[in-house]
């Protein structure tokens, strides 16, 4: 079956492997060795959609001699393969899945993602022993509880009782690790986390039941103790794997944009290798319409390069031997050779980097609404229970029975359901931002994107789309249109490409390419030329268009005809009704951008923004936010460039676009995909709703304790008692969570 | 009550082989792509497709 394409990449984002290309391709970065004479690599494939597309690739490369397993891994979007080491060369696995229709690129696991693999798997093994214990020990206490009401004997209670601390004791010391250590942690640089109240519960609970077994009473709480840990358990694995789906995705973005870079192997010999692979000194080639992937000083060559994904600014730079290119910039019109540099001091990505991190720095300070409510909550769970302690000795009771009841309280009140209120919400509403086209980075970035009041928006490649289109396509006679595009796709050049993508052509024409000037052939006895106006003899027709500062001209003769088109950044599509509706809802708007002041005021008129901001360095993009969040506002930066990284950073909330710059991308809350602005709202929509949702379960865990405290403190909270209002709590707010998936509209 | 004798056991016994079983599962990886694993389970191990066989697993 062919492939459909509905993944969320879609077709906006470009092959890394350019097509047609001489050189051999290293794919030894991505290989790993394993025992047994095995190789294995792991492939991100855009455009698994279905069982039946895993089918295909399965089975594709099977068919393949000496592969010994090629496995799909739907829920990734992934597909592992080993081989015999030394037998199959592993870019013909990338062929082969081209051939079956799928694009496939080398996906590098690295450290991150196999230590929350590793997380995920001691969360769900927690889980499940603590599952088992819970189950078990109920058996054992509802034979309790029925009996206590008939006519139990108090060596069969004792037994049971026995029996359920044999089970709880181990599986509570195992199970509830990943509680004592967060706990220990916190405490250890002296906060308050919720851990802490959780971890002190559940050890006094079993502490004191064993102690009242051994005086052979007729309550003793193992069952609590378990149940408390299953539940929360059940939280931290939802989070957990929040977390790891949307790192999945967002893995198999990075590895779909991959940094390639075409190095020299020796002065003739060309080869296509991961940026990650390169070494200061090694000398890469970077063709006209190539992106450059590394900073480094030009050995050879002359060019120009658009800065505009750095800076911002739309002017290309000309570049020239002993002259310096950053990573992110746009080579335009010729080849260069550049030598890899180490970031020094006073390159541009290092002030970018340095930035970053003191920015991200800042952000650390944020408190997440749980941890908020643990600072509360801790404290006074502990003085009830100290004070409910001290009534009962007032009033007479004995030390021991004023103990357990302090306990029973510290029991009751520990937070099942604020455990669950926050991860629950935070699954559903990911997963429903995830189908609006915009995936997390953190599961803070809700709560972060909710309380967002002003947005600032970078005009290139956010608010306009990434790639220029032409304007004027529809000046030129369709068959001249045609022509001129299946001239474009015999040059590198942007503006070529964006002429090829209005044409639609997909058949080149054998041309001659003229560095710096244009194209031209003969095509049924007539001369063809797409470049420069200058190179076609139309720089009169080309005076229109001085009057429109953003867009270039490029033009096209057709024998003696000569057409002029206009090349220019779009808005994306729906901008104007976007911003339109932020307005209304009350959201202040500012427009942000390192671009010319023209360019920016024109984009500005356009969508009815009165707030804009031109030719601002990264720097002042950070003052501007922080004069804003001084005067009380919580700023959200949406942004895409090298350039907005730091202030995606500093921002209150950020979001990035999916074709940004990786530190861009790094540095946000969230990244969208696609060629819509409507996610952006469609985020704030859903955050708001999350938050809303949260403060509501947090409300119903208070409500809760209000009910179940007192029933504590009187001292009628007897193990059956407990187990009801932690299962109904908890199972009352994860329902309460489903809500945050937005109603259907059909 | 002689019945707990053997009773207990069992019950602890049945309990232990569930949590064996969802260890050993989750150690086979069996967890790590669980919308893959439903559409698994629908496909026809048999059935030809074009350009090549079925690998079994």
């Amino acid at each position: 079956m062919p492939p459909l394409n509905l993944s969320p990449f879609g077709e906006r984002l470009k092959t890394s492997w350019p097509a047609g290309m001489a050189e051999t391709r290293d794919l030894s970065h991505f290989v790993h060795h394993l025992d047994g004479g095995l190789a294995r690599m792991e492939l991100a494939v855009d455009g698994i959609v279905c069982g039946a597309c895993m089918r295909v690739i399965e089975s594709g490369l099977a068919a393949m001699p000496d592969i010994t397993l090629a496995r799909v891994n739907l829920t990734d979007r992934r597909v592992a393969v080993e081989w015999r080491d030394g037998k199959v060369d592993p870019v013909r696995l990338i062929d082969r899945l081209s051939e079956l229709g799928y694009r496939a690129y080398p996906y590098d696991a690295g450290r991150a993602a196999t230590d929350a693999e590793q997380e995920t798997r001691t969360l769900l093994r927690c889980l499940g022993v603590a599952a088992f214990a819970t189950m078990n020990i109920m058996l054992l206490s509802v034979a309790v509880w029925s009996g206590n009401a008939s006519d139990i004997s108090p060596e069969q209670r004792d037994f049971f009782h026995w029996l359920s601390a044999l089970i709880a004791l181990p599986a509570a010391a195992y199970a509830g690790r990943p509680f004592f250590h967060s706990a220990i942690r916190a405490l250890a640089v002296r906060r308050l986390n919720m851990d802490v109240p959780i971890s002190i519960g559940v050890l006094l609970a079993l502490c004191m039941s064993v102690v009242e077994t051994l005086h052979h009473a007729t309550h003793a709480y193992f069952d609590s103790a378990l149940m408390l840990l299953t539940f929360l358990l059940v939280g931290r694995t939802l989070e957990q794997a929040m977390r790891r789906r949307t790192r999945a995705v967002a893995g198999n973005l990075a590895a779909l944009r991959a940094e390639t870079v075409t190095k020299f192997v020796s002065p003739t010999d060309l080869t296509v290798v991961p940026v990650a692979s390169l070494r200061p000194g090694d000398l890469v080639l970077v063709r006209p319409g190539e992106r450059i992937a590394i900073d480094g000083v030009v050995t050879e060559g002359r060019s120009e390069i658009d800065q505009s994904l750095v800076t911002g600014e739309t002017l290309p730079v000309s570049a020239s031997k002993g002259g310096v290119v950053y990573a992110g910039t746009l080579n335009l019109s010729g080849a260069l050779r550049v030598t890899v540099s180490v970031a020094e001091h006073g390159t541009l990505l290092d002030e970018v980097t340095r930035m970053l991190d003191r920015a991200l720095e800042a952000r650390t300070h944020y408190v997440r609404v749980a941890d908020r409510a643990a600072r509360l909550y801790a404290p006074l769970v502990h003085a009830t229970a100290l004070a409910a302690m001290l009534g009962w000795i007032a009033f007479g009771a004995s030390w021991h029975d004023a103990i357990i009841t302090a306990i029973a309280v510290l029991i009751i009140t520990c937070p099942c359901a604020l455990g669950l209120a926050v991860p629950a919400v935070q699954v559903v509403a990911s997963g429903a931002l995830f189908r609006a086209g915009v995936l997390l980075n953190s599961g803070e970035g809700i709560e972060r994107l909710a309380g967002v009041d002003t947005i600032l928006f970078d005009k290139t490649g956010t608010l306009t789309l990434p790639e220029p289109e032409v304007v004027n396509a529809a000046d030129l006679p369709a068959d001249r249109l045609t022509l001129a595009g299946r001239l474009a796709l015999a040059s590198r050049h942007p503006l070529a490409a964006a002429v090829a993508r209005a044409a639609g052509a997909k058949v080149p024409l054998a041309a001659i390419e003229e560095p710096g000037q244009g194209v031209r052939c003969e095509h049924d006895g007539v001369e063809l030329r797409l470049g420069r106006p200058s190179f076609c003899d139309a720089d009169r027709n080309a005076k229109i268009f001085d009057a429109d500062p953003e867009a270039s001209a490029i033009a096209f003769a057709y024998g003696a005809e000569r057409y002029v088109l206009a090349v220019r950044q779009r808005l994306r599509g729906d901008a104007v009704d976007v911003i339109g509706s932020l307005k209304q809802d009350g959201f202040a708007i500012e427009i942000l951008s390192g671009d010319r002041a023209p360019a920016v005021a024109h984009a500005a008129r356009t969508l009815g923004v009165e707030h804009w901001h031109a030719g601002m360095t990264p720097a002042d993009k950070i003052a501007r936010i922080a004069a804003l969040q001084s005067q009380g506002r919580n700023v959200l930066m949406v942004g895409d460039g090298l350039n907005d990284a730091p202030s995606l950073a500093a921002a209150d909330a950020s979001l990035s676009v999916a074709t940004a710059a990786h530190l861009a991308q790094a540095a946000a809350d969230a990244v969208f995909l696609g060629e819509q602005l409507a996610p952006v709202a469609a985020a704030l929509v859903i955050a708001r709703r999350a938050r809303q949702l949260m403060r509501q379960n947090l409300l119903f865990a208070v409500a809760y304790n209000a009910v179940a405290v007192p029933i504590a403190i009187f001292g009628f909270a007897s193990p059956l008692v407990a187990a009801l209002a932690m299962s109904g709590s908890s199972i009352l707010v994860t329902v309460n969570a489903l809500r945050a998936k937005p109603r259907e509209r059909r | 009550m002689e019945v707990l004798i053997y009773l207990v056991p069992l019950a602890l016994g049945l309990g232990l082989l569930g949590l064996g079983a969802f260890l050993w599962s989750l150690k086979t990886g069996q967890y790590d792509d669980l919308e893959g694993a439903a559409w698994r389970a629908v496909m026809d191990d048999d059935a030809p497709v074009e350009g090549g066989k079925a690998k079994e697993g």
